[in-house]
Order: C-alpha cells, then structure tokens, then sequence
C-alpha cells in the first residue's frame, strides 16, 4: 500500500510548490502553498516552454480517444460474439479461432504495419486514426462469448416462442443480461485507452491531438533544461484522475449489478 | 383449442442418430397427453418439434389444420413451459408474462387484462412487479405457466415441468396444472420421465422406449394390460415382477412350482410372467400354484410391506399386508385375473 501510494503523494506535493524549492535540498513532504497557481497554469495555458498545449485540451483527446475505445470495443466484441455464439454460419469455429489469435498480437507487434495503412488513409492527426485501429478486441470478444455460452438454451428457446426475432432478443434479453460485464469491460477498456502511449505518439504531431499520456512525455523530455517537474507533477497527478473516477463510479454499477444477476 | 396430428414423425440428428422413428399420435381438441419414458427415449425431441424448437427430418406435426414444419415456433400459436422455467431474469413477473404478447402487438389495453386474469388464476397477483430472482421455485414455476396461459394458444406443451421443485411442492402443482388444463381445455402435451406424474396427470399417455411408441392408452389400460415387458416395467410402481416361466398345456412352470394360467397359447414355449406385487396373494404351502419365495429383506411402506426375494433363483417383489409375520419362505400365488403374460422373443404381450 505504501510502496503504491507514497509516490503518488510525492507528485502530489510536488505539484504543489514553485519551480526551485522542490529540486532543490530534501525534497518536502507536507504540500507547499502553489497548488491552484500550478494547476491553473498546466491546465488552461500549457506549458509553452516546454511544447504542451493546455492540459484541457489533452485531457479532452484522451477522454474521446479512451471513451471512443472502449464504447467501440464493447459494442464491436458483443456484436460479434453474438455472431459466434447464436448463428450457424459456415467457418463459424473458424472465425471464432482468427479472433481469438489475434489476441496473440499486441498494438506495438502490428504498430508498423498498422501506421503504414492508416497513413495511407490519411488518418494521421484525427480521431478516427487515434482510434479505430485499436477498436478491433479479440479479449472483449472472447469475454461475451464466454458470457452467452453460460445464458441458458431454453431462455433463447423461450425467447423465439415469444416472437422475438434476432434483434429483438438481443436488445431486450441478452444486452441486459450482460449490463454487468459491460460495465466490467468499460473500466478496463476505458483505462486501457486513456492509457495509450505509443499509437498516439506515432500517429500526432500536430498538438492540437496530443492526448495526455504522451504530452507529459513531451513535458518531461526537454533538450537544454530542467523539466518543470512541479507543472509535470500536477499534469501527471490530473492524468491520473480519470480512470480513478471511472473506476470508482463505474465500481459502484458493477457491484449492484453483480448481486442482482443471477440464473 | 385445437387437434394436434403428428404423422410418421422421424427425427434424425446430424451424425446419424436417429433419436425418433415414425410416430403416430392423433390427439383430440382439450386432451391432456403425456409423453412418458426412460431419458433418452425420444419424448423430448418430439415435444420439441411440436414445438418448432427442432426440425423435422420427416413426417408431419399439424396444430388445428395447418401443417406446421415449417412454421416458426412463434407461428404456431402454442405456448411452453420449460423445465428450469426460463423466466427472463431482469424483467419483472409483469414483463414475462406480457413480453410474447407485446410483441405481437397486442393493444396495451388486451395484454393488460390477459395479465390480470392469468394473476388471479395462478393467484401471483401478490408478486407481478418482483424479478424473478425474489420467487420461490413453485411461484416461479407459476409464472412460467402463466407466461403460457396469457398467450390463449391452441396448445400447451410442458416439457418436464415439475422436476425442478421438491417432492411435496411437485404433488400440489401436478394437482393444480391437472385442474388447470380441465378449466382451460387446452390440448396439452406433457412430457415426464416420472411414470407417477404420467398415471396422474394424463388422459392418454404415450409410453416411448428407443424413439418409438411403445403403448398409447389411458391411465388404467396401460396399467392393466401393458402392450410389452417394456410398458409393464416402467408404469407401476413398485415395479412389476417379469418372470421366465415355461409353458406347457396351459400351465406355466416357474421353478418347481406350476401356475395354472387357464389358456392355450399356441406353439409357444418359453413366455415371462408379468405379476404385479401387489397380485401377489400369500397362500399356505402345498396350495396349487403356490410359489417358494425365499425372502431377503423387507421394505416398511407404513400401508404395507414389501417383501423382496427369490423364486427359483429368480427376484420377486411381493407386496404384503403389514400385520402379516414373515418367516424365511413365504408362499405366494398369483391373481390369475391380474396375471400379464409376454413372449420371450418379442416381449409382446399375449393374453
């Protein structure tokens, strides 16, 4: 807990203080009196020196790029796996077995390939390139599926004597059946995207779509000069709010949603 | 309200397994039919592709006048109750019960009232806005037959609806569905491998073995005269006594002992003795037809007792009075009038 939390309140309380105290001497351990002047300045002006645009606008491009994720995750894995799981299709097991390989191929084993198309796309510097290659999910895919095999036949059967056809049956029973594991999906895919270092790195240069992640990066990684660390440290200590305000909101649905399922 | 014809129905499963084999059930408007056998017997699948839930690899199933192979189970204006009952577990009592009806676009005002009258029948009123999750395993399982109700189809089909619930519990509700069917009329189809749930619910039943019929008749004819060693077995309970006797001019011998079983049977030798336990009359040794029975051990039922033996090395179950001592052999006879005689061969029966 220690070891987790104390350089976590080390940034904190260096995000609180001016340029000099916190470099130099022993570093203080009680907050220091900048806390709004530095949060200010990182999130409304950037830091210029350093070639940061405003925080704001960062965290906006991390926000669409990790929301655009993980919704497009969730709702490309579920489909899908109801393809695999409910229809009869020829190659079906095939198909299932290309997805699940592909779980074999992280984002930095394709990155090359996977840049060479998008640019040919002239995606660079959009959403669209900052997020559809890394829409596609074998895991989430692999998770719902897993997840309808457990839904009971008769409860289909019961479904198609009820004239519920395909589609019907998917938005009224099997989409909230599995509100639990989508919510369990968003925060990890939602972390995930907020997460992403190295596409958006590869794929930006223009400033106006760095998303956080990279921009402390950039903040930190300056030729000829101190890092302004108590304006990195309130970067970084504002980059990591996000996913531990999902986590906690998100949290309190899948808990509820837990001891409400059952079968 | 409607006939159900089932013509030569066959069912055979990709790779081969050829799970029913030509069967022929004409059942009238308002009868309560019950499908009995052995698990892997069939029944199942025929019940299912009445239902439409399975395809028919031949033969025909028609509902009313319509042929329905090819109808989509939602077509075929019939309504099924599943053995884990299948409630949708996020929709309230309410939801499950108007779900089907909503989406035949029922008016509101319709599916309403069809809801309120299913309560009060099957008395869930009291729940109609709890999930499924907050019931008990017999208020679930009225849920699932008023999701069958509020559908006002032309048949019910209950694919072993009661094995779910405890002892007690499955005795009330097989009353209460009996009761039901009579109020509604509602053609029914009722598949059990409970043969007790058979006897009691069925006007007719229908006694399958290895894809094919094996016995149609009621309650009381399939009890008294089962068509095979097979029928005889299986209803009754405790279960039917089948013996190898040898047959000569009327007489049957078992062991040492000789019964009497006052008919010619031409040609045939060897024939199995059906005797229930409860036929089995203790009589004094020495008497005609008296059967040696060496006992091993006795069941207590409360009502009677039952005795389990052997005659000539083979078991026998005889069924006695509880005030009657029981010493190492006890002599028993058989009521000639209640006596079931099969051949050997085709286990087919012969009186």
């Amino acid at each position: 807990m220690l070891i987790i939390v104390f350089p976590v309140y080390i940034a904190f309380v260096a995000s609180t203080y001016d340029a000099t105290s916190f470099t130099s001497g022993p570093a203080p351990l009680l907050p220091g009196p900048h806390l709004v002047e530095n949060y200010s300045q990182i999130l409304f002006e950037g830091a210029s020196t350093l070639g940061a645009p405003p925080l704001t606008m960062m965290m906006w491009n991390s926000l669409v790029m990790a929301l655009t994720i993980a919704i497009g995750k969730i709702a490309i894995s579920i489909i899908s796996a109801y393809a695999i799981v409910y229809f009869q299709f020829p190659f079906r097991v095939f198909a299932f077995w290309i997805i699940f390989v592909t779980l074999m191929l992280p984002v930095e084993v394709r990155i090359m390939p996977t840049f060479e198309v998008v640019a040919n796309l002239h995606m660079l510097n959009s959403y669209a390139g900052l997020t559809i290659p890394l829409i596609a999910s074998a895991t989430a895919t692999f998770l719902f599926r897993q997840f309808f095999l457990t839904v009971p036949d008769e409860l289909v059967e019961a479904a198609r004597v009820d004239r519920a056809g395909p589609v019907k049956f998917f938005f009224d029973i099997l989409l909230p059946l599995s509100r639990t594991n989508i919510a369990a999906l968003f925060v990890i895919l939602f972390i995930f995207g907020w997460n992403q270092y190295l596409w958006p790195l590869l794929i930006t240069t223009d400033s106006k779509f760095y998303t956080v992640v990279m921009g402390i990066k950039r903040m930190a990684d300056v030729s000829d000069a101190q890092p302004q660390w108590h304006i990195v440290m309130s970067a970084v200590i504002l980059a990591g709010l996000p996913p531990v305000l999902v986590v906690i909101f998100m949290q309190r649905l899948f808990v509820k949603g837990l001891t409400e399922t059952e079968k | 309200m409607a006939m159900i014809e089932i013509t030569d129905l066959e069912k055979t499963y990709q790779g081969g397994i050829h799970a029913v084999k030509g069967i022929n059930v004409s059942i009238a408007d308002g009868e309560f039919i019950v499908l009995v056998g052995p698990s892997g017997c069939g029944k199942s699948t025929m019940l299912r592709m009445v239902a439409g839930l399975e395809t028919i690899t031949g033969g025909t199933v028609s509902i009313g006048d319509r042929v329905v192979n090819d109808l989509d189970p939602a077509e075929r204006d019939i309504a099924m109750v599943f053995q884990n009952y299948a409630l949708y577990p996020h929709m309230s009592v309410r939801q499950n019960l108007s779900y089907g009806l909503k989406n035949q676009g029922l008016p509101k005002a319709v599916i309403e009232t069809r809801v309120a009258e299913a309560a009060r029948i099957l008395e869930i009123g009291d729940y109609l806005d709890r999930k499924p999750r907050n019931l008990s395993g017999g208020q679930r399982q009225r849920v699932a037959m008023g999701r069958a109700i509020v559908r006002e189809p032309a048949a019910f089909l209950f694919d072993e609806p009661l094995s779910n619930l405890d002892a007690k519990l499955r005795v009330q509700m097989r009353g209460e569905i009996k009761q039901l069917q009579k109020r509604l009329g509602t053609t029914s189809i009722y598949v059990t491998h409970d043969q007790l749930e058979a006897m009691t619910l069925a006007d007719r039943l229908v006694v399958l073995n290895g894809g094919v019929i094996e016995q149609i008749g009621t309650p009381l004819e399939v009890y008294r005269k089962p068509a095979s060693t097979f029928v005889a077995s299986f209803i009754g309970s405790p279960a039917m006594n089948l013996i190898a006797a040898e047959h000569a001019d009327g007489m049957a011998r078992v062991g040492d002992a000789s019964l009497n079983i006052r008919q010619q049977l031409n040609g045939t030798k060897r024939i199995t003795l059906g005797i229930r336990p409860e036929d089995l009359l203790p009589v004094s040794a020495g008497t005609a037809g008296a059967l040696p029975l060496t006992v091993a051990y006795v069941e207590e039922l409360g009502a009677q007792r039952l005795v389990h033996g052997h005659v000539g090395g083979q078991s026998l179950v005889a069924a006695m009075d509880v005030e009657r001592d029981i010493t190492d052999v006890v002599h028993v006879t058989a009521n000639m009038a209640a006596l079931h005689i099969f051949d050997v061969e085709t286990q087919q029966r012969l009186n």
